[in-house]
């Protein structure tokens, strides 16, 4: 049983890193985001194997199932010339070279630091661990304020983004629902009584 | 048989049997849904249906099916081969998987998992993915306007049916949809969850009709705008594939709504006459009159209007569920909540 986490575990980082690898490689911007969607699937995966159900289903409910249609309808309705994209590459080389080195000093000096790797790996899981729940209560009694304070850091950048995006256009014609629900009979509608002349 | 049971094979096997067991019924459930919504259609409109293939029609799905089979798969010069090809691959196969979650009995499932309902949702949001490639692949601009359509309104569908479930999610107190059905036992049908939470029920019913691309919510095919919108450019087992996944996913938002509101398999009455049907043959009851409802909304709405589907789904559906969300939390803090649990 061992075993075969052991080798999934290994397939799917595999599958993982070639398709992440493929999301900054290939040339057709919906096949990258194509990859992408694979990458976010084998991360699941692993999240799976690690017995986080949770994590790995709001994985993919979220970025696959939403974030990622969005990103491929935009992608798909852009014209996206990458001969043009491809024009400044040597320009920006080196200041791309130079925020890669200090990201990964970063990473080495949180590695270095942190002990992550010499934590003892989890025992056994337990059959029938709801890690749902346990999240649940951890998140809405012990990290209660946290949580709330990211929750309206959230709602204020999905206001600022509508902000930033709306655009008023008083010359578009489209259709007041509520007033065309709110309408009566009398005001659309008047009753004459024509009388013509005898014939 | 108990060497059986512990042989290293036999748990992969042992899912592989209870794979086939559901998926072949399923398959044959959607070439007679096909037949049943011709007839029931046929009938709405004072017409007969298909009658001549088999005793009235019975063998109607087996010609369709044979039909497909032998039609020529084209594809367009200009279409992305792979993409093409994968689309219907990536449509049917969500359709597929999300049954590995839907609880037939009391813990009877292909997987019991204790996440179901997200496993669900998850996978159910995937089907969308088939329709976007395939109008993309298709390199045809009404395949292209029916797949941008597919996805706007997939996105807004989703918000409110995630939203429906997180009602069902607090009365249960569980993911888990055997124990969701069974959190509903008690009484007759007033202990299920689609009279405390009615709004739920109607939302994520509605959500489901405009998830499957069905009517009035078809504007993704809309034939007389966009001739077949995401599917237009395939032809034979192609477009199997894509009225496969979306009869298939009719069933399953079928079986799920009765899951998760309509009681699952508990008869109706807690009488003598009511509980000697076996708890099956209530869920299958209960979603066939549901997908008889997809049927009979078809025949009786016209097709929305685009922006009146997207009206529906951010500006009526999303603050109903939000609202009635609030309403749970409160009565769930009042006496009511001995009631409701």
């Amino acid at each position: 049983m061992m075993l075969t986490t052991t080798i999934l575990f290994y397939v799917f980082s595999a599958i993982l890193l070639v398709s992440a690898l493929l999301v900054i490689t290939a040339r057709n911007p919906v096949y990258s985001a194509l990859y992408l969607v694979l990458a976010f699937f084998n991360a699941a995966a692993l999240f799976l194997l690690l017995g986080a159900e949770f994590l790995g289903l709001i994985l993919i409910l979220v970025y696959v199932g939403a974030v990622m249609v969005l990103f491929l309808f935009v992608v798909m309705m852009l014209d996206i010339n990458l001969e043009r994209l491809k024009e400044g590459f040597l320009r920006y080389l080196p200041l791309g070279l130079a925020i890669a080195i200090v990201g990964v000093l970063e990473m080495v000096a949180v590695f270095w630091t942190a002990p992550i790797g010499r934590v003892p790996a989890p025992g056994p899981i337990p059959a029938n661990a709801d890690n749902t729940r346990a999240l649940g209560e951890l998140l809405y009694t012990h990290y209660l304020y946290p949580f709330e304070i990211a929750a309206v850091i959230l709602l204020v950048a999905i206001i600022a983004a509508i902000a930033l995006t709306l655009r008023r256009r008083p010359d578009t014609k489209s259709q007041a629902v509520g007033k065309q629900v709110a309408v009566a009979v009398r005001e659309r509608l008047r009753m004459v009584d024509l009388r013509g002349p005898k014939p | 048989m108990h060497d059986l049971v512990n042989a290293a094979w036999w748990p992969p096997v042992w899912a592989l049997i209870k794979i086939i067991i559901v998926l072949i019924p399923l398959l044959l459930g959607v070439a007679y849904l096909t037949l049943a919504e011709r007839k029931v259609i046929g009938y709405i409109q004072i017409r007969l249906g298909p009658n001549r293939v088999g005793f009235r029609g019975m063998l109607q799905p087996i010609a369709d099916a044979l039909k497909l089979l032998f039609k020529e798969v084209l594809i367009p010069s200009t279409a992305n081969r792979f993409l093409f090809l994968a689309a219907p691959v990536l449509a049917f196969v969500p359709a597929m998987l999300v049954w590995a979650a839907v609880p037939f009995g009391p813990g009877v499932a292909i997987s019991n998992m204790n996440a179901g309902l997200l496993y669900v949702l998850a996978i159910a949001g995937l089907g969308v993915y088939g329709i976007i490639i395939a109008g993309w692949a298709s390199n045809s601009k009404y395949a292209f306007l029916g797949a941008m359509r597919a996805a706007a309104q997939l996105v807004a569908y989703e918000i409110a049916m995630g939203f429906a479930l997180v009602g069902v999610l607090m009365l249960a107190q569980t993911l888990n949809l055997s124990k969701i059905v069974e959190a509903q036992a008690g009484g007759g049908f007033w202990s299920w969850y689609w009279l405390p939470l009615f709004p739920f029920f109607l939302v994520y019913f509605i959500s489901g009709v405009a998830e499957t691309n069905r009517a009035p919510f078809d504007v993704a095919e809309g034939e007389s705008e966009i001739v077949a919108g995401f599917h237009v450019e395939y032809s034979g087992m192609g477009f199997a594939l894509f009225f496969l996944a979306e009869y298939a996913n009719m069933i399953f938002i079928s079986i799920l709504t009765t899951v998760l509101f309509l009681g699952g398999w508990y008869p109706p009455f807690n009488v003598a006459p009511f509980t000697w049907v076996p708890g099956l043959i209530w869920l299958l009851l209960k979603t066939a009159f549901l997908l008889y409802v997809f049927l009979w909304i078809r025949a009786t709405f016209p097709r929305y209007r685009y922006d009146q589907i997207m009206r529906l789904g951010w500006k009526v559906f999303i603050p109903i569920t939000i609202a009635w969300i609030v309403v749970v939390g409160i009565a769930l803090e009042t006496p009511l909540r001995a009631i409701l649990r």
